[in-house]
């Protein structure tokens, strides 16, 4: 077709040909699939978090498009005729009513409704475990800081999706969780009265948040959340993905299979099994009830209600706050020429400062680490977790403060479930959320070195294999098989840093910050196991006997 | 990653942070291919096409299904039937799309090649990309002229930060101001307590001692702004023995022979403190479990809250009706800054 350039024109043959010739001299298409058509994606199955993620918000789409067809967002008064009996000429919201109507009145309207909020579910669960696993295995290290930052603000936004979503039917249970948000965001010193009224359109409930929450549901929040994951997936191509370190894997090559036709397949395979398996859970799980709750009113509540599972962790931090201990008092009363203003920082504290300080880390993450370690070289093989333990273990302290106050959340179920007294539960969480961290810390570094210390054993002395002999003399001992070049590789390939110590500057004299980066160093690398030399190898076959496997027992025992 | 030699070229390594051993395993290169099953017996190949088929219809007995449930299922106002229709179409759904998912899934790992693949990762950023870009920055800066001409580039400057300003302005009639709305409730001297939701007025004599209503101020329902008002205005009513309050000086006379009237709305948040226990005559907030001592002027004993719950003064009317004697002396709900 692009005959006027070409000197030997190309002219398909076929009809196929005709068509693919047609598209391809006008968008290129030869180029791109020369480019992608074969590109190499490691494997591994962790890989797989972020494709759940991005296939849950696929299946979000779909399924929240087929709801805004039938859901109306409009908080006027009306009398409820649906096909659910119960609530017949119930007065309500035409948001309640018409989300009603979605469950019982239009054929797979509730089927969808469930599909979307177990897909929600699922994709906030799997956007954090995403992160966890890029997190624990370094993946965000240069040059994929940035990348990092763009997922986390994808977490943020999976939040802020969930919310808005979550009080749209307009019952009972999201209006009281909108009527938690109303008293936090009115403990905001200063301005928290006008972004309340601003919020709500004037006093809470209002007439105006479900409208306004649908605009952000289904346009702005989404429509972020695509540029998002279109900038992810950009740099996940210009980076290529990182693989774990392995035989055959260096850090200047990618190991794996090529885009066309196994990893297409076996992700687009995925795509299917994913939505089959959310399907599967919708079919058989009924999620969020709302005919059982009733239209919002203000006045009733029932007991035992939780919030959707990611929202839970500031719920229970809201719980774990003493309002006041002994005769101290956390709301402030605080005297101005003018008057008197009220600080209530038993809802402050719990509200922010858990989210400050995990989404500051987390966001900050890349540029600490690369400070403690003054590391500015490339990495695209991944850590495993073990061989990083102070990084691990920093890790696991975080998720257990996040769960500690996410179970917190469930503080009324605990007790009644368990029958303890809540109160109990309540001061032993409060205890754990402080102390719970530490203590994952201390003991995630230990399993860490302990892990490294046994990879250290298999590859000096080889695999257990539990065949006991008996010597002539008598000794009893267990045949050690060694391993192969391969696992050896695995076992032995990773650095383990040194602590740096603090050294003069050009003036001769250390500086502050020095002594804190000499500190911090030590912290991170004082307890370390060093990876398995050849040398060690070798002496330790030297005065070894248990190596020996198969058919070399015999020279061996007879050799002693 | 032992290996220096990967490390990217021209990049700074500080001395004595890596830890790097001199002394290290060469990378055995990839691990020798295995064959699986379908690469070396026919048979096995061609099983696994079968299964890969048989997946694939698995798929089109699943989407069947979900016809069967949607156009054989017709819904009779009763939830059974909804149940069975939803668990239809979910499991016509799950089928349809795990065959397919499954079956393609299982035909990469089965009948497609496994041969691990290796290609070079390339330079994010070669330096000489970097230099031609930084010499076009040059130009393109230097034919705009901005550092040439700071008058330009000031007002710009300036012009740009003023010019999202209105953005900002137009949003001020989200809502109105707070005015005294957090101060006021529909609670008035002689305005009758009336239950929830019925609005059905309360005479002090139906309430027992032990007992506890849920209480709006009569007129709510008929009110403009029903919710908002319910929102700041619902009462919990309990009866307790007249010796067993503990009220201070000044508040003697808001109870009404052991009948006191409190705030429904917790101080904490807002959620309503919904559970009266009577033995203890403690008032519990489901939401986040701040508990209110109902003898000693709903004084917080456990929880995040940090304020009691405001007292509603109540009193009896000619007919035995009780009713306020004012509104709350404090505003209602969670604090806020304008509180005081």
């Amino acid at each position: 077709m692009s005959s006027s350039t070409a000197t030997q024109p190309y002219v398909p043959k076929t009809r196929v040909g005709k068509v693919t010739d047609y598209v391809d001299s006008r968008v290129g298409g030869s180029t791109i699939v020369k480019e992608f058509g074969r590109k190499i994606f490691p494997d591994h199955w962790t890989f797989m978090f972020g494709e759940v993620a991005l296939y849950t918000f696929v299946i979000l789409l779909l399924s929240g498009t087929f709801l805004t067809f039938f859901y109306d967002p409009s908080m006027a008064e009306t009398t409820y005729e649906g096909s659910y009996l119960p609530l017949r000429g119930v007065e309500m919201s035409v948001a309640y009513a018409s989300s009603l109507d979605i469950s019982f009145d239009i054929r797979g309207g509730l089927f969808m409704r469930q599909v979307h909020h177990w897909s929600a579910l699922l994709f906030v669960a799997a956007v954090a475990v995403h992160m966890l696993r890029v997190f624990f295995t370094g993946a965000f290290r240069k040059p994929r800081e940035f990348n990092w930052v763009i997922g986390c603000t994808l977490l943020i936004l999976s939040l802020a999706a969930g919310f808005t979503g979550y009080s749209l039917p307009d019952d009972l249970l999201s209006g009281n969780g909108l009527r938690i948000i109303d008293g936090v965001m009115k403990a905001i010193p200063v301005v928290g009265t006008y972004l309340s009224f601003f919020l709500f359109g004037g006093e809470f409930p209002g007439t105006a948040i479900i409208g306004r929450l649908y605009v952000l549901h289904i346009l702005l929040v989404p429509a972020v959340i695509l540029l998002m994951i279109g900038l992810h997936l950009f740099l996940v191509v210009l980076h290529k993905h990182s693989q774990f370190p392995g035989p055959g894997r260096t850090n200047t090559n990618v190991v794996g299979y090529p885009v066309g036709p196994v990893y297409a397949a076996k992700a687009g395979g995925f795509f299917f099994i994913v939505f089959g398996i959310l399907a599967a859970i919708a079919a058989a799980f009924t999620i969020n009830p709302i005919w059982n709750y009733g239209p919002y009113d203000p006045s009733p509540v029932s007991a035992g209600t939780q919030p959707d599972w990611y929202i839970g962790w500031v719920d229970g931090a809201l719980r774990l706050m003493p309002g006041t201990i002994g005769n101290f008092d956390f709301e402030f009363m605080i005297p101005f020429p003018w008057g008197t203003n009220a600080l209530p920082l038993n809802v402050l504290i719990p509200a922010l400062v858990p989210a400050i300080i995990l989404f500051t880390l987390m966001f900050a993450w890349p540029w600490i680490e690369a400070w403690v370690t003054k590391d500015t070289r490339e990495h695209h093989l991944l850590n495993r977790p073990r061989n990083a333990p102070t990084r691990t273990a920093i890790g696991v302290a975080g998720v257990t403060f996040y769960c500690v106050m996410w179970a917190a959340a469930s503080s009324d179920l605990i007790a009644t479930h368990f029958m303890v007294s809540l109160n109990d539960v309540t001061y032993w969480l409060r205890v754990l959320v402080i102390l719970g961290p530490i203590l994952a810390f201390m003991v995630s570094r230990r399993i860490s070195l302990a892990l490294q210390r046994k990879d250290r054993e298999v590859a000096l002395h080889g695999r257990e294999t539990g065949r006991i002999v008996r010597l002539p003399h008598g000794e009893f001992i267990e045949v050690h098989e060694p391993v192969d070049d391969y696992k050896l590789y695995t076992l032995t390939s990773f650095e383990s840093p040194l602590p740096e110590l603090p050294t003069p500057g050009r003036n001769g004299k250390v500086s502050r910050l020095d002594k804190v980066h000499g500190r911090v160093s030590r912290f991170f690398f004082e307890d370390r196991v060093a990876p398995v030399t050849p040398k060690e190898l070798a002496a330790s076959h030297g005065d070894h006997h248990e190596e020996v496997a198969g058919a070399k027992d015999r020279e061996a025992i007879s050799s002693r | 990653m032992a290996d220096s030699s990967h490390g990217t070229p021209g990049t700074t390594v500080a001395v004595g942070s890596t830890g790097r051993q001199l002394d290290e395993f060469d990378n055995p290169g990839l691990p020798p291919h295995r064959p699986r099953l379908a690469d070396r017996d026919p048979r096995a190949e061609k099983r696994a096409e079968r299964q890969v088929a048989l997946l694939f219809a698995i798929s089109v007995v699943g989407t069947l299904l979900f016809f069967v449930g949607y156009f054989f299922i017709p819904l009779d106002q009763t939830i059974e039937r909804l149940r069975l229709q939803n668990l239809m179409l979910g499991l016509g759904t799950a089928f349809a799309m795990l065959g397919i998912g499954v079956g393609i899934v299982h035909w990469a790992k089965t009948l497609m090649p496994d041969h691990e693949v290796t290609e070079d990762r390339h330079d994010i950023r070669p330096e000489s990309d970097r230099q031609d870009a930084e010499k076009i920055v040059n130009d393109i800066l230097d034919e705009s002229g901005i550092k040439r001409r700071p008058l330009i580039r000031n007002t710009l400057l300036g012009a740009a930060l003023l010019a999202p300003l209105p953005a900002i302005a137009i949003f001020r009639d989200l809502g109105p101001l707070p005015g005294n709305a957090l101060k006021e409730t529909m609670w008035d001297a002689g305005v009758r307590l009336t239950r929830d939701p019925s609005g059905t007025p309360i005479r002090a004599a139906d309430v027992t001692i032990g007992s506890a209503f849920h209480v709006i101020p009569e007129g709510l329902n008929e009110a403009e702004h029903k919710l908002e008002e319910k929102a700041k205005a619902v009462v919990l009513l309990m009866r307790l023995d007249p010796n067993e309050l503990n009220p201070s000086p000044g508040r003697e006379d808001w109870a009404y022979d052991g009948i006191v009237a409190y705030s429904k709305i917790c101080t904490h948040v807002g959620c309503p403190v919904a559970l009266y226990e009577q033995q203890t005559h403690h008032l519990l907030c489901p939401c986040h479990q701040s508990t209110f001592d109902v003898e000693h002027e709903a004084r917080v004993i456990f929880g995040p809250a940090a304020r009691p719950l405001p007292q509603l003064p109540i009193e009896v009317d000619d007919e035995g009706y009780l009713v306020a004697s004012s509104d709350f002396q404090e505003p209602v709900g969670p604090s806020f800054w304008e509180r005081g």
